[in-house]
């Protein structure tokens, strides 16, 4: 796969846009994926009876399906020096279909001499922010 | 409410995790993850790997292995049914490719309680132990090559919250 060239980016560029679906069988596959078997993610009662509206679908795997637009562009999943977001927003995932999240990432910062990118994260369900502050930092 | 003693502990390195390659492509299957590195060996030795290359928040199944020691201990009153996750950053200091063999050195850095709710910082410190070594090497906090960090902030709210 092809590489980005670090001299052609500038701050503001970007990188693409992406939209991933969630259903209940994506969850029950990354709850026996990661090992995170919180009822809250597959069971409606159990999330009802602890207060949230439905079940919800994991922030990892939020976090970790989203960052597939970096890792792509790079061209190199272990380009990803530094990952961080902050779960603002629980995705409901409804019971038939799917929830939607839309990623835009665009170039937030560029260090030439250390050869890195900052790729900052829009993370949206229904245009409402889903995950806060999520940069990413790629090495290239 | 968290208990607040729990603030500033550090856990000897665990019990060490065999990073598989069937793990990595399940893993990478669950988020989505279709880049040829996480699922081809040839793919990945071809852009410099060892072996398979884990998605960047593989790091998160070893790490929650960790935590879990500090979260099903009953004297940290940690409710996992009121457990909503605030924060996650991973720093890779290498990427973890299969076969390597991890272990964590937990750190409680911070527990806050405001109201109802409760925000616990945890850190866990990911080292590679040597091939054909299942047991930490090192100084206790030190116990391998660094891995990854991964840090983790959980919201627990309480039964009035």
């Amino acid at each position: 796969m092809s590489r980005p060239d670090i001299a052609t980016l500038a701050v503001g560029d970007v990188i693409g846009t992406r939209t991933v679906t969630f259903d209940r069988a994506n969850l029950v596959r990354y709850a026996g994926a990661s090992g995170d078997f919180n009822p809250i993610h597959w069971n409606d009662k159990f999330a009802e009876s602890v207060d949230l509206p439905s079940v919800i679908a994991h922030g990892m795997l939020t976090m970790g399906s989203v960052v597939g637009l970096v890792s792509d562009w790079a061209g190199d999943p272990g380009a990803v020096v530094d990952y961080q977001a902050r779960f603002t927003k629980p995705v409901e995932v409804p019971n038939p279909g799917a929830a939607s999240i839309d990623v835009t990432g665009t170039v937030g910062a560029i260090d030439t001499e250390a050869g890195t990118v900052r790729v900052d994260l829009a993370v949206t369900v229904d245009g409402a922010k889903v995950l806060g502050r999520t940069q990413v930092l790629v090495r290239l | 409410m968290a208990n607040a003693d729990f603030e500033g502990r550090v856990y000897p390195a665990n019990a060490s995790y065999s990073v598989g390659r069937e793990k990595i492509r399940e893993f990478a299957s669950a988020v989505g993850a279709t880049h040829p590195a996480h699922h081809d060996l040839v793919a990945a030795r071809g852009s410099g790997y060892p072996d398979l290359v884990a998605p960047p928040t593989f790091a998160v199944v070893v790490a929650q292995r960790a935590e879990s020691q500090y979260i099903s201990d009953p004297a940290a009153d940690v409710d996992f049914s009121r457990v909503v996750h605030a924060d996650e950053r991973f720093t890779h200091h290498r990427p973890i490719v299969a076969g390597d063999e991890l272990t964590t050195v937990l750190h409680v850095d911070r527990i806050v309680s405001r109201g109802a709710i409760s925000m616990v910082t945890t850190r866990c410190e990911i080292f590679a132990l040597p091939t054909g070594i299942e047991e930490p090497v090192g100084d206790a906090e030190t116990p391998g090559e660094p891995v990854a960090t991964v840090t983790s902030t959980l919201a627990i709210r309480g039964e009035d919250a």
